[in-house]
């Protein structure tokens, strides 16, 4: 067997804390061969990034690496910074996650993917100049002359990361490290930048790491997977291996847990009750051609326009008693506006929201709050959302001592100490703080406060984005587990379609504030019809790695298109667009296909 | 840019006047008036005296009469210091107090910048704890403590080293020669250099530990270019914010400094005037300071913007 270009050996990465010392990755061997793609899977705390972080000399400065990284036979663990800066950045480069963050603010993108080069390949100007515009070409940047000249904050969050990766590709390096380089992102956007490592390891013959929390992109990426937990390798071989026979529990469990767009199940976990069996017929909610415009100022002194930002333009939709509704779409269509507007906690421009044959749109103060005990909400991020100076016993109580307020004290204890049973929070924890939990506990609290008051109707807006795998599903078998027991009506926001497969009914799809797709979820993801359903649902990563391999990647080539100018709603229906970003334009209509299944109108493929 | 500015000038208008305006009420509520502190005047000379400065007139048309003047750039005649206008007092007294705040603000950026850099990227070394040990002694003690001592070491007893003796001049302004200044600006720039250093340790040892310079650093650029390319320019955003009034009150002077080294400044003024009721001066310097916090707010705000492309002028 041919030399490896990384070989790691009894890898170690331990940090120094005030209470005592965190072994972060423990014993760690194994070897990165020439153009090959290994994924690394974990959830948070598996210690997958400081694993690379410290084969580099990137930790932070109370954390040490210990063991053997040898690049090429070299030895990179202990060298001089100097001469470890002459491996890092040229022949081994990284690509990290977010990449607002991970750039320069106040350099422009030219300048920095300049500078790797002209530091280690001391190259002219203008040859520095030329190259990065083959590499930009490369990562398909539109317009790569000018991006050069911009600054990061100025591209949206794909092009970012098209830029990370051009910077890291400059040098022209053997391995590329790629720490969650498309968790951030929109699906179809991932499928983009998946698609163009792809093509870096084709062409180019870089090999790459793929460190990931998602089975799906690792399934499509990498001949061999590492999965690890808690500082160790649990399993690793090659890709079909783990993925069709995992031997560890903590790998099957992983798989089981992993919500598959191409299955309404989850293996051994909770199930959406069919309708029948929890609700009536009974409609609760109508929402009539809701609109949602937030005035937005372009241009500056002494002429300022205002344009409006058609956030939610024109939806409607009804819920049943007990019915969940999901609503996908990318970042910015509009999903949790629409979600806010309807339980009146933001101001909606128009239409019409009827809730048990009631208009809100009269509802004013204290009638608004009465609403609040039958609408509650979860929010995405649930440390954040949680007030961190009161016990999760308070946080959970106040919705009950501001609703019911006919309760005594030792009734609201009970009643909060028994939901937080049901949750499965444990009653003795709540005089706890916020911070003393993990993610998924906080959510549980988030899900405990919303439900306390018995509501009708719970909006979940990315509740369980945040968390990793196995947590999510925990918490979503709650959800679906709550919703048999008490019948409420939900809808469930999410970017993840597949979650939304597993939890919802009914799924929406938005698209710049309107629907362009509205099915039971059956209809919706094994017959789409609307070119961007269809690509939205190509565009999630299956963790099949043979499905995966035979996928014919389509992705949609554009980006989406900014929601101030008044053709981009028409971006499937190019035959009615008026070509004027101000001109009052053509809106696509519903066109029952099906019965119950709508479509908006759209040019033919 | 220009744009921006404009609107802000502008903006700054009504601003003035409210200063403008409270300033002259509140001086006249105060009790007492400019002359009451003279020798007994008969009666119909004091009247005459008052009536030469409006003071017989109604509050509110002094007000009239003093914006009046004031729109063409008429500060008035100072009641206290015969035979001087106000607008003389303040030609002579900034320019003396503006350069000894100017040097002191431009040591004490170069010395905080560098020495809160050095603390940082030694963050909880000896050299961190040295450096914000002295900065914290700096912000603590007064400049009415190290003024006189700075005066009584090396003015008046001197440093004597390998046989020379080591004076400075403990008082005095001589022109601005380069050896009067030393000590004043000196004690105008410790504490400054003191609050520099803190908060450029504080930004720079979070910017330091942004995604960003981590993706620098592996990048494999060479140490010198991560600090001073990609860190040192974000660290300093709240250095910018915080000179803009910090530089307005160094350059208008300072009543303590100025006192202690019998500095001709227009520090003192601002405390002279008000307790001798002085109206037009104090109305002269608390416009000049407020122009210069104006000014110098709006200079802080574009260079931040200049820093950081992703502020817009909004």
């Amino acid at each position: 067997m041919a030399e490896p270009i990384l070989q790691i050996r009894d890898f170690n990465v331990l940090f120094d804390t005030h209470d005592s010392e965190v072994h972060a990755v423990k014993n760690l061997n194994f070897d990165i061969g020439e153009g090959e793609c290994v994924g690394i899977v974990g959830e948070s705390g598996s210690g997958k990034s400081q694993l690379f972080l410290g084969a580099l000399g990137l930790l932070t400065s109370n954390g040490r690496a210990t063991g053997s990284v040898k690049y090429r036979g070299r030895e990179l663990l202990g060298l001089p910074e100097r001469s470890l800066n002459k491996v890092r950045g040229s022949k081994i480069t990284m690509i990290f996650q977010d990449p607002l963050t991970a750039l320069t603010p106040h350099m422009t993108i030219g300048a920095q993917m300049m500078e790797a080069l002209r530091t280690h390949q001391h190259v002219p100007r203008a040859e520095a100049e030329k190259r990065c515009l083959e590499i930009l070409d490369l990562v398909r940047i539109p317009e790569a002359r000018n991006r050069m000249g911009q600054y990061p904050h100025e591209l949206s969050g794909g092009m970012r990361q098209r830029v990370m990766i051009a910077m890291a590709t400059v040098c022209g390096p053997d391995l590329l490290i790629a720490d969650e380089p498309t968790t951030a992102l929109d699906v179809t956007v991932q499928a983009q930048i998946l698609e163009i490592m792809r093509d870096l390891k084709k062409e180019l013959k870089t090999a790459i790491v793929l460190i990931s929390h998602d089975m799906g992109v690792i399934a499509g990426m990498a001949d061999k997977v590492q999965v690890m937990r808690l500082g160790e390798v649990v399993e690793g071989g090659s890709t079909d291996e783990v993925f069709y026979a995992p031997k560890h529990d903590y790998t099957k469990a992983l798989l089981d847990a992993m919500p598959r767009i191409d299955r309404p199940m989850r293996k051994g976990h909770a199930i959406l009750q069919p309708l029948s069996t929890i609700g009536a017929e009974k409609r609760l909610l109508d929402v009539e051609d809701l609109k949602v415009y937030f005035p937005i100022k372009t241009g500056g002194f002494p002429v300022s326009k205002v344009k409006p930002l058609r956030a939610v333009d024109g939806v409607s939709f009804s819920l049943r008693q007990g019915e969940t509704l999901g609503i996908v779409g990318e970042s910015g269509c509009g999903k949790s506006t629409l979600a806010r507007a309807v339980m009146k906690l933001i101001e909606k421009t128009d239409g019409a929201v009827v809730w048990s044959g009631r208009d809100l749109s009269d509802l004013h103060g204290p009638d608004v709050r009465k609403l609040r005990k039958e609408f509650q909400i979860v929010f995405q991020d649930p440390l954040a959302s949680l007030d961190p100076r009161m016990t999760i016993g308070e946080s959970i109580a106040e919705p009950l001592v501001t609703l019911r307020p006919e309760l005594t004290r030792t009734q609201v204890q009970d009643e909060v100490r028994a939901m937080m049973k049901r949750v499965g929070l444990e009653p003795g924890w709540i005089n706890r703080y916020p911070h003393e939990f993990s993610g998924g506990q906080n959510q549980r609290v988030g899900i405990a406060r919303a439900m306390i008051v018995k509501p009708k109707l719970i909006v979940c807006d990315e509740a369980v984005s945040a968390l990793d795998v196995s947590i999510q599903s925990q918490i979503v078998d709650l959800i679906l587990n709550l919703q048999s027991e008490f019948g409420m009506s939900m809808i469930f926001i999410s970017h993840d379609l597949s979650v939304v497969r597993q939890v919802a009914h009914r799924v929406m799809v938005l698209y710049l504030g309107r629907i362009v797709e509205l099915a039971d979820r059956n209809s919706i993801y094994e017959d789409p019809r609307h070119p961007y359903t269809r690509a939205l649902i190509a565009a999630v990563p299956v963790p099949d790695p043979k499905a995966e391999r035979g996928k014919q990647h389509v992705t949609l080539a554009s980006e989406l298109p900014s929601p101030l100018d008044s053709r981009a709603q028409l971006s499937f229906l190019k035959s009615r667009m008026i070509d004027n970003p101000d001109a009052e334009q053509y809106r696509p209509k519903l066109v029952e296909v099906a019965t119950g299944h709508y479509v908006a109108e759209h040019d033919p493929a | 840019m220009w744009p921006y500015a404009i609107r802000r000038v502008l903006g700054a208008v009504p601003t003035l006047f409210i200063i403008i305006a409270l300033t002259f009420f509140m001086m006249h509520i105060a009790p007492g008036g400019p002359f009451d502190a003279q020798r007994h005047l008969p009666p119909e000379i004091e009247h005459n005296v008052r009536a030469a400065y409006n003071l017989d007139k109604p509050v509110w048309e002094q007000f009239a009469i003093y914006l009046g003047n004031l729109l063409h750039g008429d500060l008035g005649p100072s009641y206290k210091n015969h035979d001087f206008t106000v607008t003389q007092l303040i030609e002579v007294g900034l320019p003396v107090s503006a350069r000894l705040g100017l040097s002191a603000i431009i040591l004490a950026v170069v010395l905080g910048i560098s020495l809160g850099t050095v603390a940082a990227l030694h963050q909880n070394k000896a050299t961190d704890y040295g450096v914000m040990g002295l900065a914290m002694i700096g912000i603590t003690i007064p400049t009415f403590v190290t003024a006189p001592v700075l005066a009584l070491v090396f003015g008046i007893y001197g440093l004597h080293f390998f046989g020379f003796d080591f004076f400075l001049p403990a008082g005095g302004w001589n022109g601005g020669a380069f050896a009067n200044m030393i000590l004043p600006v000196t004690v105008l720039a410790l504490p400054q250099i003191a609050i520099i250093s803190r908060l450029v340790r504080g930004s720079m040892v979070e910017v330091l530990r942004s995604n960003y310079v981590r993706t620098a650093r592996a990048k494999g650029l060479p140490n010198h270019i991560v600090i001073f390319r990609h860190a040192l320019r974000a660290a300093l955003l709240p250095v910018v914010s915080y000179l803009g009034p910090a530089i307005a009150g160094l350059l208008t002077g300072s009543l303590i400094v100025e006192t202690i080294f019998g500095i001709p400044g227009i520090g003192r003024y601002f405390v002279e005037g008000a307790i001798n009721r002085d109206y037009t001066l104090v109305m002269g310097v608390v416009i000049c300071y407020a122009a210069f916090v104006i000014v110098l707010n709006l200079v802080a705000d574009i260079l931040y913007a200049l820093l950081d492309p992703r502020v817009r002028f909004a």
